[in-house]
């Protein structure tokens, strides 16, 4: 018979009476947002084969296709005079990056996952000072609408992407429509990031989530059906980081292996 | 009945106590409190517990059910590996008066702190509400107080921040006053200076242990931060106010 003394009120990190594998999910957390921030890292740092095709504006790779540019370094921003070193991806990432550094699903994630904090529900924490949450160092969450306004901008020009890898130059100098595996998966990619983006709980306030009664304002029925939609695609917003996660990378993978000419980009149609 | 299952329970107060070791024959259907009162009728009948309705609907009994928050009256004993002992604590945010009972006291404190529904002036019309407005409200007052989500919420449960943080339950019961389509009074001072909804790191545990489904960080937590927002950290939010002041009703 054990006895605990003063209730066992005395925590330290991952100290808890839960039996089922509440660790899990935070090491998943770590081993993909790790494995993505290292990947995203090298490629902008990397700064080659992000781009190939018809009108290739760095390297002149296979002209005879469609033009396909990685996500990650869309859109194409080339300064005169910019160093080098210097990759065009560093006047990108930013934006996504904080958009997701900031997403109310990712802080869930990464404040279990990396500050333990807590490392699961009803588990132990480091208890290190006095706790702030998110008013003092991580007050700069509450930007999280600025980064959405530019994401939505970001999808817009990844759709332009899109389109772009629909156009095929013709032996004749003119241009046909056409698409290949590369295609489909920037398509996916621009699909998956727009469920991620107009899913998001900043977007579903702004929509109508800051109106009380729909029926006192202006275009109040738009804004509630709106909301409502915002709100039904917010209940997958999970889903939707970690798909989109995954093919922003992947289309970034895929057009490194086709723009380095590892693999052939095979034309559907 | 040959089936006998072993639990754990927490005997003792506040200051001191001991995990006792029951063994009780195992019933169909039989969920955690029932193993409890069979406990209590027939060797320990001076163990304390906390119930009411024994249908999830009063809020009463809520435990920790090895490791995890539960209402104990809607925990079933089958779902838990045959052989294993069920180790049943009280909540562990909230003092123990005796064995499974906690004052749970300070969260009434807190509900004082909110300002009641405050009728807008409807000018002399009849007030009226569509039923698309009731719908978004009207999950806030499924909540049935059974205070688990301020037992596993860390900003009380870890850093013990009482005096600070009013809790899920109390932004829930905010977020319902706030949305209503004919409520007009201000809370989101409140809410940051009085309450620290800023302290929540929506880690979402309280909805994890909510016995009603209560979307309490989705629906009620990240709505009110974002109203934070639009009142203190938007910029172009107090542009707005500046330039467009908004009509008094």
């Amino acid at each position: 018979m054990a006895t605990v003394a003063a209730r066992d009120t005395e925590t330290s990190l991952g100290k808890t009476d839960r039996r089922d594998n509440w660790w899990a999910g935070p090491l998943a957390t770590i081993i993909v947002l790790s494995g993505f921030g290292i990947y995203a890292t090298f490629r902008a740092v990397y700064a080659q084969d992000y781009e190939l095709g018809h009108g290739a504006r760095v390297n002149q790779i296979l002209p005879e296709h469609a033009y396909l540019l990685s996500p990650f370094f869309s859109p194409l921003i080339l300064l005169p005079g910019m160093p080098a070193w210097f990759s065009p991806a560093f006047l990108i990432l930013w934006a996504p990056g904080g958009f997701r550094l900031t997403c109310y699903y990712y802080r869930k994630a990464y404040y279990r996952a990396y500050f333990g904090d807590p490392p699961g529900c009803a588990v132990g924490e480091v208890k290190s000072g006095r706790y702030m949450g998110e008013t003092g160092l991580f007050i700069f969450q509450n930007l999280h609408r600025f980064f959405l306004y530019v994401a939505i901008l970001f999808i817009l020009m990844l759709a332009v992407d899109v389109i772009h890898a629909c156009l095929w130059p013709t032996t004749g100098g003119g241009i046909t429509l056409g698409a290949s595996v590369g295609t489909i998966v920037l398509a996916v990619n621009v699909v998956c990031l727009s469920l991620y983006t107009f899913s998001c709980h900043s977007l579903r306030h702004l929509v109508g989530g800051n109106i009380d009664c729909f029926s006192c304002v202006a275009f109040g029925q738009t804004r509630h059906k709106l909301w409502k939609g915002v709100s039904k695609l917010n209940k997958n917003h999970m889903l939707w980081a970690w798909c989109s996660l995954f093919t922003v990378g992947f289309a970034d993978f895929y057009v490194w292996l086709v723009a380095s000419q590892t693999i052939i980009d095979v034309r559907l149609f | 009945m040959d089936e006998q299952v072993t639990l754990m329970i927490y005997r003792g107060d506040n200051v001191q106590g001991e995990m006792k070791e029951y063994k009780i024959p195992v019933a169909p259907g039989m969920v955690v409190l029932d193993a409890v009162h069979a406990v209590q009728a027939t060797q320990a009948p001076d163990l304390a517990v906390r119930w009411n309705c024994k249908a999830g609907k009063c809020g009463s009994c809520g435990a920790e059910v090895n490791g995890r928050p539960r209402l104990l009256c809607m925990d079933r004993m089958d779902k838990y590996p045959a052989g294993e002992p069920i180790a049943v604590k009280p909540l562990k945010t909230f003092p123990v008066i005796k064995d499974l009972a906690t004052n749970v006291s300070w969260n009434y404190d807190v509900n004082k702190k909110i300002p009641a529904f405050k009728m807008r002036d409807t000018k002399g019309e009849e007030p009226r509400f569509s039923q698309e407005e009731a719908d978004r409200v009207q999950e806030f007052r499924k909540c049935i107080e059974c205070f688990l989500c301020q037992n596993v919420c860390h900003v009380l449960r870890e850093h013990d921040e009482k005096n600070t943080f009013g809790g899920p339950r109390f932004f829930v019961r905010t977020a319902g006053l706030e949305m209503h389509p004919l409520d007009d009074e201000n809370r989101l001072d409140l809410l940051k200076d009085q309450m620290g909804l800023g302290y929540c790191n929506i880690t979402k545990c309280c909805t994890e242990v909510c016995p009603e489904s209560i979307a309490i960080t989705d629906n009620a937590i990240i709505p009110l931060k974002e109203r934070l927002v639009d009142q203190y950290y938007d910029p172009l939010r107090k542009l707005y106010r500046i330039l467009f002041p908004a009509k008094k009703t």
